[in-house]
């Protein structure tokens, strides 16, 4: 099977084309274009979405396509994925353009970086071989520490790009050191090869154990799991609010696409090895996530450790790794890119230039001098509590359902008494919105927020996708239990 | 139209609240009355919708009538399934009656984001309604959980001075215990699947489902705790009195008037038929919290220096004898049971109007500040005495029908509980009497207190109501109790009978099923 097919990545090359076309409007001039990166890198995700159902072959044929020597794979899975992701770039790029024309930063990099770290993720989703999967992470990786820098003339978020750039650079190290191991023992770089080699002799050699391990770090720092999650909170504080909701939705989502694919196909002869582990990790990362995000003043900073604590919740998930199981991963992904990203909306209305209004306290009397904002933001934290009918307790009920089912009632009781704990902190900002009173300060700090057209667009759409998620989930279901079926 | 058997009459109740809040949302904010008549009147058309329920109900019958079943989530066997039997259909009735009324008790007391707050009471009535009516365990789970968020935000906005802190006690307090009760519904829909092949999350099924006695053990546990907490019994109450004291009085009636009895009303639906044998070995333990609450509720409402608070402590004792009542496993003692939830409602709803109505006047609830009130509001106090009479059950009144059968049923199961709650039956006299003693005899000891207006006219619309049903329930109780007495004599039998873990589909092919055999024969498809 020594195939080029193409068509198996026309999404990625619109991707592709689209960033070099926005390299060269800014090159001819800079001003000119300015208003006009945001839309085009808007009009590049929407064409690649179309491309992603239709090539090559539709979403509901059932059509698994390989190309490059098998290095790479369309199946429903990977194309399930890559929605997720064009949807949480989109939607980014919708929050980004008043973002930016407030700090008054608009130049076209933003955008290209943003395409191209989203090109890493898709490449991440359809890899069928570990190094490309290296390329695609090192690609998203690459992008996303000069993004979180963008804003350079504020400390925090130097700071937060160094920090993010030598801890995910150590990081990428683990996985490569894994790859080597595992290459090692199997003579095989092919997800497909070395479940074979390894079904085939029974291999259990301490390299490939090891490499296994090596591998749980690598992506377990990129999907910020505990204890490989010290990152995440500066990284997240420091980053331009809309770079922060597109860390915690895209790369997070690749990461566990990746991790799933590996695992669930990669080693399923490991399953002993790798559950014991993954069982401790998801207990730590939901309780850790949740408990410190309980004292948290300011709210990127809460969402960071609440963007743990979901982690946790997918690990749950990830666990049980049966149909179930990974259908409730999909399912999960969506509807969290749906209401964080919803709620990072909001955060970036009300921030304002400089990102001066970020603390939860800044959010009193919201809910009477916005009501409209306040609503939403409601809505989304409800969601992410998990408090019915939002998408948000569809997610957690399948996510729990899979850990039942396979036996982990401990797993899932924990995981429950956890998003009662979580269920504190995110009233609190609802409360704050709600129930004080903004006090006289804090009321002539509030100005008449101007939502741009975009934004709004971006609130509805999260808005719609929760309450859609929550109240008819019978369709999302139909379509994550077809992604799930191509994985083997 | 109504009359057709395919009118969907239970979804046209449960969501028309929902209708009302598309028009006040449509609504200029600063029309505060035309807000108010808006929800006043969806609620009272809701009440009216609900009014056919009990004349076309059949009551010779235990099958669950007006049934709506459509597939809801159809790959895991989860269905929009409604219905309603003999348990809940004055549980239906009580829930739109009362929230009509509480609408009405609030009009002029809530002046602030009136619109949110009418939102809030009508979005709260779909939710109870939902409860009541739900017949597959994730819709109820659903209904359950969303009706925390109005009430978080009736209590956390409009409340009193630590608002906030009963607010996210409450809406924490209440999540916690229903989590688990989560875990248990998955289990439970674990088991019946690897037993049967079936996935069904109908409740009814369970019915007729057979478990294992360790299993029953935990997860009855896990269900205990959600109800408990709701109830609420005896060791799970701290969050009722800073709920009720912080609350506006709407959101008191509803809270006491409805809220609670779902907690009453998911053990007669779910603990006692589903898990029979646990429900017996439990009952030791429950009899004890009951009747510790009882007494221990009656106690501390004798020293509560707030009538307000008085009035939230009282209703953990009068949920103590539903509970007693319906753990003494006997028509008697259920029949009372459901009975008594319904008096509880009319007449702990009524007394916190009548809280509502003194604190309107003097904007304070300490019974100190009050005394002699009868000289200035003579009707007034003879209508607070009638409630007072019904709460304690004082023969004639609705409370007296549904306590002596509860006392009837707990002393056939148990002289020694039976002896017990009759003791609380007599400190709940001397707690209410007291009371009143203290806020209308004597004389007129603040200047404050001179000029009081007795009731308003919209007072009398409110509080007649209740008033009209306390009498009937108290003097001619039969139209009530007939409706519930095959199905509650169907749930003791249900309770009863042996089963199989194998679900006999044949004999049920009514509605119920039918889902559950398509699911069965998808997945029996997909296995190929």
């Amino acid at each position: 099977m020594t195939t080029i097919n193409l068509s198996a990545v026309y999404p990625e090359i619109v991707i592709t084309c689209f960033a070099l076309m926005i390299l060269l409007l800014q090159s001819f001039d800079s001003r000119r274009f300015k208003e006009y990166y945001g839309y085009v890198s808007l009009a590049g995700v929407i064409a690649a979405m179309l491309l992603v159902f239709i090539e090559p072959s539709s979403f509901f044929a059932h059509h698994v396509e390989y190309s490059f020597n098998e290095m790479w794979v369309v199946d429903n899975y990977a194309r399930f994925f890559k929605l997720i992701f064009l949807l949480g770039t989109g939607l980014t790029i919708l929050i980004s353009m008043k973002y930016l024309e407030d700090e008054d930063m608009q130049y076209g990099e933003y955008f290209v970086l943003i395409l191209f770290a989203t090109l890493g993720m898709m490449i991440m989703a359809s890899a069928a071989e570990l190094i490309t999967v290296f390329l695609g992470l090192e690609l998203m990786s690459l992008s996303l520490y000069v993004l979180a820098g963008y804003t350079r003339a504020r400390m925090i978020s130097n700071e937060s790009a160094l920090k993010y750039f030598i801890l995910g650079s150590f990081a990428t190290g683990f996985l490569l050191y894994g790859i080597a191991l595992i290459y090692g023992s199997t003579g095989t770089t092919s997800i497909r090869a070395i479940a074979e080699s390894m079904g085939s002799y029974g291999l259990h050699t301490p390299g490939l154990v090891m490499g296994m391990a090596l591998l749980v770090v690598a992506f377990g720092f990129k999907a910020a799991l505990v204890p490989f999650h010290m990152w995440t909170p500066d990284v997240y504080e420091g980053a331009p609010v809309p770079i922060t909701a597109f860390m915690s939705a895209g790369p997070k989502a690749a990461a566990f696409a990746a991790f799933v694919r590996i695992f669930m196909a990669g080693f399923p002869s490991l399953q002993v090895e790798w559950s014991g582990l993954i069982w401790i990790m998801a207990v730590l990362t939901m309780s850790i996530g949740n408990i410190i995000a309980l004292v948290q003043d300011n709210i990127k900073r809460m969402l960071a450790y609440s963007s743990i604590a979901h982690a946790g919740y997918v690990l749950v998930a990830f666990l049980s790794a049966d149909e179930l199981g990974i259908s409730a991963i999909l399912y999960y992904l969506l509807t969290y890119t749906f209401m964080n990203i919803g709620a990072f909306a909001i955060i970036t209305a009300l921030s304002g230039r400089g990102e001066e209004r970020v603390n939860i306290q800044d959010y009193r009397g919201l809910g009477y001098k916005h009501p409209f904002a306040a609503i939403a933001m409601s809505l989304f934290l409800f969601s992410l509590a998990g408090i019915p009918p939002t998408g948000g307790f569809m997610g957690k009920f399948y996510i729990f359902s899979a850990a039942v089912g396979q036996g982990y009632i401990g797993l899932a009781v924990i995981g429950v008494i956890n998003s009662v704990v979580s269920v504190y902190y995110y009233l609190r900002v609802t409360v704050a919105m709600y129930m004080q009173d903004a006090s006289a300060a804090a009321e002539s700090k509030m100005p008449g927020l101007f939502f741009s057209p975009a934004l709004v667009v971006a609130v509805f759409i999260s808005a719609y996708g929760v309450l859609s998620l929550g109240l008819f989930p019978s369709a999302y279901i139909a379509i994550v239990k077809e992604s799930f079926l191509m994985l083997h | 139209m109504m009359n057709s058997p395919n009118f969907p009459i239970l979804s046209v109740i449960t969501y028309l609240p929902l209708l009302g809040i598309l028009v006040i949302c449509l609504v200029d904010s600063k029309r505060h009355d035309l807000m108010r008549w808006v929800a006043f009147l969806t609620a009272v058309a809701t009440f009216l919708f609900s009014l056919p329920l009990y004349f076309m109900f059949d009551a010779n019958t235990w099958q669950m009538q007006f049934v709506e079943n459509l597939p809801w989530i159809s790959q895991y066997g989860i269905s929009y399934h409604l219905g309603v039997d003999g348990i809940s259909l004055l549980l239906i009735l009580l829930t739109t009656f009362l929230s009509a009324l509480a609408i009405l008790s609030t009009w002029s007391a809530v002046s602030e984001s009136v619109k949110g707050y009418m939102v809030s009471l009508l979005f709260l009535e779909t939710g109870m309604l939902g409860v009541f009516c739900a017949l597959d365990f994730v819709l109820f789970y659903v209904f359950w959980e969303v009706m925390l968020i109005p009430m978080y935000f009736i209590i956390g906005i409009w409340g009193g001075p630590r608002r906030i802190y009963a607010a996210v006690k409450f809406f924490i307090y209440t999540m916690s215990g229903s989590v688990l009760m989560l875990v248990a519904i998955l289990v439970l829909f674990f088991t019946h699947y690897q037993a049967t092949g079936i996935m069904t999350f109908d409740i009814l099924t369970y019915h007729r489902f057979g478990l294992s006695a360790n299993m029953q053990f935990w997860l009855f546990l896990a269900f205990f705790l959600a109800f408990a907490i709701k109830v609420p019994m005896f060791p799970f109450h701290t969050w009722l009195p800073d709920a009720h004291v912080e609350a506006p009085t709407a959101g008191s009636v509803i809270l006491a008037g409805v809220l609670l009895k779902m907690g009453t009303y998911g053990f007669l639906r779910f603990g006692l038929p589903i898990f029979p044998q646990a429900t017996v070995e439990f009952i030791p333990i429950i009899l004890a919290l009951s009747v510790i609450g009882i007494i221990y509720g009656a106690m501390v409402s004798l020293v509560q220096d707030d009538i307000k608070k008085l009035v939230a402590y009282s209703s953990v004792s009068h949920l103590g004898y539903c509970m007693l009542g319906m753990f003494a496993l006997n028509l008697e003692g259920v029949k009372g049971s459901i009975l008594q939830m319904i008096n509880h409602g009319l007449s702990t709803g009524a007394l916190f109007m009548i809280v509502g109505m003194l604190y309107e006047r003097r904007h304070t609830r300490l019974i100190s500040e009050y005394g002699g009130i009868m000289k200035v509001m003579p009707i007034f106090a003879a209508l607070f005495l009638l409630v007072a009479f019904s709460s304690m059950g004082v023969p004639g009144l609705n409370g007296f029908v549904g306590e002596l059968l509860i006392l009837i049923g707990a002393f056939k199961s148990s002289l020694g509980y039976g002896l017990a709650a009759t003791i609380g039956l007599v400190l709940g006299a001397v707690y209410l009497l007291w009371m009143y003693k203290r806020v209308m005899y004597g004389g007129i000891t603040k200047d404050e207190n001179k000029n009081l207006k007795d009731m308003s006219r919209r007072e009398y619309a409110y509080l007649l109501p209740i008033i009209l049903f306390i009498v009937w329930i108290g003097v001619y109780p039969k139209p009530f109790l007939d409706k519930m007495d095959v199905s509650v004599q169907h749930l003791l039998e249900v309770m009863n009978r042996p089963r199989s873990t194998r679900a006999d589909l044949p004999m049920n092919i009514g509605l119920n099923s039918t889902h559950a055999i398509r699911d069965y024969q998808q997945f029996a498809a997909d296995q190929r």
